[in-house]
C-alpha cells in the first residue's frame, strides 16, 4: 500500500508542466486532488515516473464567465469551492445537487473537478453531468489549445480523448436557461459511495408548457458516462406528464448496457435507470414549470 | 533509479519542521514516521476510511491521499494539536469521552479533525447535518449513534 518509486516536480507554471509532459509523455502524470490517482499509486496499478504536481497553478482554479451564457470552471477546481460558489447555485443547478453526492466532505476538499473528469471513471458523477449538458473541455499542450466536446471526450472506462502531451485546464458549461430544470438522483451502496446508477437531467420548457429540450446522462450505465439521444428526442414537443416520462424512462432502460457486479446485477442497473429517470423527469419539470425567469 | 528527495518546511500544530523527504512518501507515513506524530492513524491507504483525516490549510483531507513532498510551506493540523493543554481535552475530545463515542478508539482521531472543522462551520447542526459530515469516516465498534451525540454535546457547548 505503498507507491513505487517516482520522481516530483511541483510545477511553477502551466507552461513548464506543459513541457515536462511533452517530454514524457506516458510516462508522466499530472497530479491534481489526487483523490483518484494516489489510491491507483498506493495499490500499485498505476507506476508513473514522474509526477507533476500543478496544485501550485493557481491560474488553472476558480470559476468565470464563459462566452454566451455559459461558465467556465479551471481544472484545478475543488469541489468544495464549488459547493460554496455561488454562481453554481444559480446557474449551474444540476451541478449543485450532484456535488453532495460525490464522495465525502474529505475528499471534496481535495478532489477537483478537472481530475475528476480526465480520470473518467464511467461511475463517477461529474463525466455524466458534462455530458448530459453538453459542455465542452479545454486541452492544453506544449504545442497549443483546442476544445473537445463532452461527448467525444469520453472514449471508455478510465480514458479519455487527451493526448499524452495534454493538460485538461478547463471545461465549460451552458448555464440553465429560463424555465429550465434540473434534477439528480443516484443509487448507491452508501452515502458517498460511486453510483450504482445515477440519473442526470435536465428540463427546458416553453411558455405553454412543452418541453423544448431535455438532456439526459446517466453514470454507471456503461464503459462511459452515457447521454440517452432517443429519450430525449422522444421528450420534445409536448408537455411531460406520467405517460411522456415512463416512455422515456422505459427508453432509457432499453437502451443502457451496463457492467453488472456483485452488488448490482446488469437487470438491477437497467431497472434503476428507469425508475430514476421518471422520478428525475419529474422533479426537472416541476421546477421548470416553477421558473418564470424572464 | 536514483532515489527522489526533497527538502520540505511543515508547519504541523504550529511548529514548524524541516525534513528531506522522498517522493513517494505519504503525508500520513511522514507525520507519524518521520514527526512521530502517530496520533494520526492509517487505515485503509486508499482514502476510504478517514482514519488519517487532517487538517491541510484548514480543510480536512486524507492525508494517505496526498505525498509529503506537497506539504511543503503548508499548514497541518493533527490530533495532537487538539487539546488546548495537557489538563484539558477539546470540547469534542470530553465530548466523545462522556457519550462513549469511541471503543477501540482507531478512527477517533479522524472524527476529530474532521468535526473540528465541520463544527467551526456548523456551529448549530442538525442531527442529519452531523450524519452527512461523518459519512467519510468509518467507524467499526459504535455504530455512530454515541459519536452523533458527542458531536451534538459539543456543538452545544462550543456555542456557549
Amino acid at each position: 500500500m505503498k507507491p513505487a518509486p517516482f520522481r516530483y516536480v511541483a510545477a511553477r507554471t502551466v507552461e513548464q508542466a506543459l513541457a515536462l509532459k511533452a517530454e514524457h509523455g506516458e510516462d508522466a502524470r499530472f497530479l491534481a486532488g489526487g483523490q483518484s490517482l494516489v489510491p491507483t499509486m498506493n495499490f500499485r496499478l498505476t507506476q508513473p515516473a514522474l509526477l507533476i504536481d500543478i496544485n501550485p497553478l493557481a491560474a488553472l482554479a476558480g470559476v468565470r464567465n464563459g462566452a454566451a451564457e455559459r461558465l467556465r470552471i479551471g481544472a484545478l477546481t475543488r469541489y468544495r469551492t464549488l459547493e460554496r460558489e455561488a454562481a453554481i447555485a444559480a446557474k449551474l443547478p444540476l451541478v449543485q445537487q450532484a456535488l453532495p453526492h460525490i464522495a465525502h466532505p474529505q475528499i471534496r476538499n481535495r478532489g477537483t473537478i478537472g481530475g475528476n473528469l480526465a480520470h473518467a471513471d464511467p461511475a463517477s458523477e461529474m463525466p455524466a453531468i458534462v455530458v448530459a449538458l453538453g459542455g465542452r473541455l479545454r486541452a492544453q499542450s506544449a504545442k497549443g489549445e483546442r476544445w473537445i466536446a463532452a461527448a467525444d471526450f469520453f472514449v471508455g472506462a478510465l480514458t479519455t480523448a487527451l493526448h499524452p502531451d495534454e493538460m485538461l485546464t478547463e471545461v465549460e458549461l451552458p448555464v440553465a436557461p429560463p424555465r429550465s430544470g434540473a434534477a439528480f438522483l443516484e443509487v448507491s451502496r452508501r452515502r458517498g459511495d460511486f453510483a450504482l446508477i445515477g440519473v442526470a437531467c435536465t428540463v427546458r420548457l416553453d411558455e405553454a408548457g412543452r418541453c423544448v429540450e431535455a438532456r439526459i446522462g446517466l453514470c454507471n450505465a456503461g464503459d462511459a458516462p452515457v447521454f440517452a439521444k432517443a429519450a430525449c428526442d422522444a421528450l420534445v414537443g409536448r408537455p411531460l406528464g406520467a405517460a411522456e416520462i415512463g416512455a422515456a424512462a422505459d427508453l432509457v432502460q432499453g437502451a443502457i448496457d451496463p457492467g453488472g457486479s456483485i452488488h448490482a446485477s446488469k437487470e438491477f442497473q437497467r431497472h434503476l435507470a428507469r425508475v430514476l429517470t421518471a422520478r428525475a423527469l419529474a422533479a426537472a419539470n416541476e421546477r421548470a414549470r416553477q421558473d418564470y425567469r424572464p | 533509479m536514483t532515489t527522489d528527495t526533497h527538502d520540505i518546511t511543515v508547519t504541523v500544530n504550529g511548529t514548524p519542521y524541516r525534513r528531506q523527504v522522498e517522493s513517494r512518501l505519504l503525508l500520513s507515513d511522514f507525520l507519524r514516521h518521520d514527526l512521530l506524530l502517530a496520533g494520526t492513524h492509517v487505515g485503509c491507504e486508499h482514502g476510504v476510511c478517514g482514519a488519517c483525516t487532517v487538517i491541510f490549510d484548514g480543510a480536512p483531507v486524507r492525508s494517505c491521499l496526498m505525498f509529503a513532498a506537497q506539504a511543503d510551506g503548508h499548514a497541518i493540523e493533527t490530533v495532537e494539536g487538539l487539546a488546548p493543554d495537557r489538563e484539558h481535552l477539546h470540547p469534542l475530545q470530553q465530548a466523545m469521552h462522556e457519550c462513549h463515542g469511541l471503543q477501540c478508539g482507531y478512527c477517533t482521531p479522524g472524527i476529530l479533525m474532521t468535526m473540528k472543522v465541520f463544527l467551526e462551520e456548523n456551529p448549530a447542526p442538525d442531527e442529519t447535518q452531523i450524519r452527512e459530515a461523518l459519512s467519510g469516516n468509518l467507524c467499526r465498534c459504535t455504530g455512530y449513534q454515541h459519536i452523533v451525540e458527542a458531536v451534538k454535546l459539543a456543538a452545544e457547548r462550543m456555542r456557549r
